[in-house]
């Protein structure tokens, strides 16, 4: 079937066959492989995106579903004139990309996660990002970005 | 602390972004904006997908393989077995002794039977499973005893040093175990050939060491070695899971045979079967010191699987042997350390390779004993450090560079302890918002240990990195065939060559096999110190020779100085003349040991000493890690940031290993290919890491540096079961550890 999905504000459409995931018409067939496949089955968070506003793993979405959908990937949280988003910069700053396999899932995570709370404590972050997994950093540097963050947003 | 002589050269001041200094990383951009492309993400006009057939049984005989009905899929290009191999039918680090594709008898769960390319992911893995293999199941040998028993052995090694007469007053014996860790890199293996229509091929995928792969490939494509060439690319995570071969041949007899590019990714449950993993490890241990706690002697047997195939398994017991006791001194030490080869999943280098092992062994027993002694632990453990002048307990090689054992014992030591008090928020207590048990019956626990490993690779191996160092209108560029596993190289290389040269405008460019010599793998927390110092090297005889041959006195931005007169400027400089050096960088050479396990084996040693906090809900067995806390020997931090998070994201895999990463293995089988249930430690299981680096410029690194990726992978481990220990008493002697040990059950 013929899928129309508005991506990072532009009207997009795929071929998808019946099961096809979210994120494999991301990366396959929308040629946008800034969602990353690590597990392919919702553990570890690294396809994030936003999905009508909502954090999900494009993993677990059927493409299929996401007819008429607006979907905001890692691609799509830069400013207008190009430059990074905020939760980019930050990270950038704390020195929390190593690999940066898990880094796009990340940004978006925490992009959602203050637009929920921008004040978020250790646990609300514990909470918040522990379907994202990292292997290289060890999390210091991540919750030292988003602890930035927090500090740094308007109360 | 002690002030450490050395020759090593000290870095020059002034040059922005040079060494010292926390240099952002050029890769960093791209990757937090997701343009930045690993292996899965490339792509070729009309490429074609792979997909591999693999066994379901981790012993059998292969009778009839028919391809034919895979032919027969709509889109399915070809289909291969190992009689479509040209040239060698095998591969391997060590030892060629792993099949391409097997032919006869599977030796382990998932290995590769037949290949199938397609027009795309679905119709290739549609055709692989359409693919006939008779198997028929053998029993598979999984028991490591017995493989020693039967002297299915990959290696043995026997080290006898001091008075075999020689014993302590006070002994202690343990038996502990290691189960089997994954690397689990996030990204996942992939690659991509492209035949480049003159027979030969360009592979871009997955690699720890370019290099080494191209060796392997060649052999087994029969071509010529410049008819391939190996790319490094983009590499999500590595760990040693990328230091041996898996698709790498595969993609490349697909490439040659469809005249197509052909790309493969492996499923995250394929990538479980398709890597190496850690070795699970059975120790024995005998510790015997004198009253006053004075190491005398140390008996111990390290058995350790190596499934299937070679690997690294004979490097990796060589570690696991030789720092069998850890970083003290110890006047008599029996070690026999052995490999076997078994029908479980093949184990080869993760990070710390064998050092992880024997260092839960040497650190419980060095509890034991300063509980039989009834002395501090710590205590215990600075009588006898290890330091400069002493010799390696086991291989009696003299340590003549800073090895600050005592100062990394006393630095963790004086940090402060986190707050006694329970947090109020129930997501910061062992089993989260699910704890039952009440709070007074929460037990806190502390413990230590400190870890030892070498640096670099070892037994008279021939270790060298090469570099190409060249002067530009610009700047300078840096080219290695290093391969960026995420450490950050790419940023310290720039380092180093900024320092060297005086330059501040510094490009790396990672190039493929056919450009420059190899670079060795990234391993062995080796690619600082061997590439390092090879950009080092360089770069200091460029700056030398254009002084030299402009007769000028300083280099910088502008150009060629002579006084305050400028002579040339970097154009001028680039335009007028050869401006480029290259250079084959080799460490302090090692020799194997002798038939006693001794000699001067290692190039450089490293220590880092760890301590856990930790909560313990005694009732369900759960375990809150409260902090982890570190001094390192780092030599000289050549990018604070980066040993950073080096240190940080290592404490975290030694953090899985105590806690809750094992590979279950059945019949050979593994049970948990998937992050469902082989678990990984996400962010609300890190703790808050304060660390100290220790800094005794060591004698070869760049200006002193010191690898830094393994030790934080070392002694984590068992700290954290340390502090286990100490909050409920149990002698907790397998990692890692469940619930169930915990509860007692």
């Amino acid at each position: 079937m013929i899928v129309s999905v508005t991506v990072n504000g532009e009207q997009r459409s795929a071929s998808v066959f019946g099961s096809e995931s979210l994120l494999v018409v991301l990366r396959d067939e929308l040629r946008l492989a800034g969602s990353k496949n690590a597990c392919e089955e919702g553990e570890c968070g690294s396809c994030s995106v936003l999905l009508d506003g909502r954090l999900v793993c494009s993993c677990l979405v059927m493409a299929a579903d996401t007819d008429g959908s607006t979907v905001t990937t890692v691609e799509g949280v830069a400013g207008a004139d190009g430059s990074i988003h905020r939760v980019q910069q930050a990270l950038l700053e704390a020195g929390a990309t190593q690999c940066g396999f898990c880094t796009p899932g990340f940004v978006m995570a925490i992009v959602d996660l203050l637009e929920g709370e921008p004040h978020p404590g250790t646990a609300d972050i514990g909470e918040a990002l522990a379907g994202n997994i990292c292997r290289c950093t060890g999390y210091g540097s991540i919750v030292r970005a988003v602890r930035r963050l927090a500090d740094s947003s308007e109360r | 602390m002690t002030a450490p002589t050395t020759t090593v050269q000290r870095p020059p001041t002034g040059v922005a972004g040079g060494v010292g200094t926390t240099t952002g990383r050029p890769d960093a951009i791209p990757k937090l904006s997701g343009s930045f492309a690993y292996p899965s993400d490339l792509w070729a006009e009309g490429m074609l997908w792979g997909a591999t057939v693999r066994s379901p049984f981790a012993r059998a005989r292969i009778g009839r393989i028919d391809v034919a009905p895979a032919l027969a899929v709509p889109g399915v290009a070809a289909a291969l077995t190992q009689e479509d191999v040209p040239g060698r039918k095998t591969f391997g680090l060590e030892h060629s002794d792993q099949p391409v594709l097997v032919d006869r008898e599977v030796r382990f769960f998932g290995e590769p039977v037949a290949l199938v390319v397609g027009r795309d992911e679905e119709t290739a893995r549609r055709g692989a499973a359409a693919v006939v293999v008779e198997f028929e199941r053998l029993e598979p040998l999984t028991d490591p005893e017995e493989a020693d028993r039967r002297d299915e052995v990959f290696r043995r090694l026997r080290i006898r040093r001091g008075d075999p007469g020689l014993h302590g007053e006070v002994v202690v014996e343990g038996y502990y175990e290691v189960g089997i860790q994954d690397q689990a890199p996030l990204g996942p293996e992939a690659g991509l050939a492209v035949p480049d229509g003159n027979g030969g091929v360009d592979l871009h995928a997955t690699s720890q060491a370019v290099h080494v792969d191209h060796a392997q490939i060649v052999a087994s494509l029969g071509l010529a070695p410049d008819q391939v060439r190996v790319h490094p690319a983009g590499m999500g995570g590595a760990f040693g899971a990328r230091e041996d071969l898996n698709l790498h041949i595969h993609l490349c007899l697909l490439a040659l045979r469809t005249g197509k590019p052909v790309k493969m990714a492996y499923r995250r449950a394929e990538s479980f079967a398709g890597h190496v993993h850690r070795h699970p490890a059975r120790m024995w241990y005998r510790h015997e010191a004198d009253r006053t706690g004075r190491l005398v002697r140390v008996e111990a047997r390290i058995l350790l699987d190596g499934g299937a195939y070679a690997s690294s398994t004979t490097a990796v017991v060589a570690n696991a042997s030789y720092f069998a006791v850890g970083p003290y001194r110890c006047d008599a030490v029996v070690v026999d350390g052995v490999g076997v080869r078994t029908n479980n999943p093949p184990c080869g280098a993760m990070r710390g390779f064998g050092a992880v092992q024997s260092c839960f062994g040497y650190e419980s027993q060095m509890d034991r004993l300063a509980a039989a002694l009834g002395m501090d632990p710590l205590e215990l453990r600075r009588r006898n450090a290890l330091g400069r002048g002493d010799v390696l307990a086991t291989t009696g090689q003299e340590i003549d560079g800073p090895l600050p054992t005592i100062e990394v014992i006393d630095s963790v030591a004086s940090l402060p302890l986190p707050d006694a008090r329970l947090d109020d928020d129930p997501r910061l207590l062992p089993g989260g918002v699910g704890l039952t048990t009440p709070l007074s019956a929460v037990k806190r626990g502390v413990g230590y240990a400190v870890g030892m490993k070498n640096l670099a690779f070892s037994e008279g191996f021939d270790d060298f990195a090469e570099a190409r160092v060249a002067l530009t209108p610009r700047g300078a560029t840096v080219e290695t065939a290093a391969v960026e596993v995420g450490q950050g190289l790419v940023a310290v290389l720039a380092q180093i060559a900024r320092s060297a040269l005086g330059l501040s405008e510094v490009t790396v460019r990672t190039v493929d096999t056919s450009r420059l010599g190899s670079a060795g793998s990234t391993s062995a927390s080796r690619q600082t110190q061997m590439s390092g110092g090879a950009v080092l090297e360089a770069a200091t005889r460029l700056r030398q020779r254009l002084l030299d041959d402009w007769e000028a006195d300083q280099l910088d931005d502008v150009g060629l100085w002579r006084g305050e007169q400028l002579i040339a400027g970097l154009d001028e400089v680039c335009a007028r003349g050869d401006s480029v050096e290259e250079v084959r960088f080799r460490h302090p050479p090692t020799s194997l040991p002798d038939d006693d396990g001794q000699g001067r084996v290692h190039a450089d040693f490293v220590v880092a000493a760890h301590r856990a906090v930790v909560d313990v809900d005694p009732e369900l067995g759960l375990v809150r890690v409260v902090s982890i806390d570190t001094a390192q020997d780092v030599g000289l931090a050549l990018n604070p940031g980066l040993v950073r998070g080096q240190i940080e994201g290592g404490i975290m895999q030694g953090l899985g290993l105590a806690l809750m990463e094992e590979l279950v293995v059945d019949d050979g089988v593994i049970r948990n290919a998937n992050f469902t249930d082989y678990l990984l430690p996400t962010i609300a299981d890190a703790p808050p890491v304060e660390m100290v680096l220790v800094e005794q410029p060591g004698s070869w690194g760049p200006f002193g540096a010191k690898g830094v990726g393994e030790p934080p992978t070392i002694s984590s481990t068992a700290a954290i079961v340390a502090a286990i220990r100490d909050a409920v008493g149990r002698p907790l002697t397998r990692v890692p550890v469940r619930p169930a040990d915990i509860v007692g059950l």
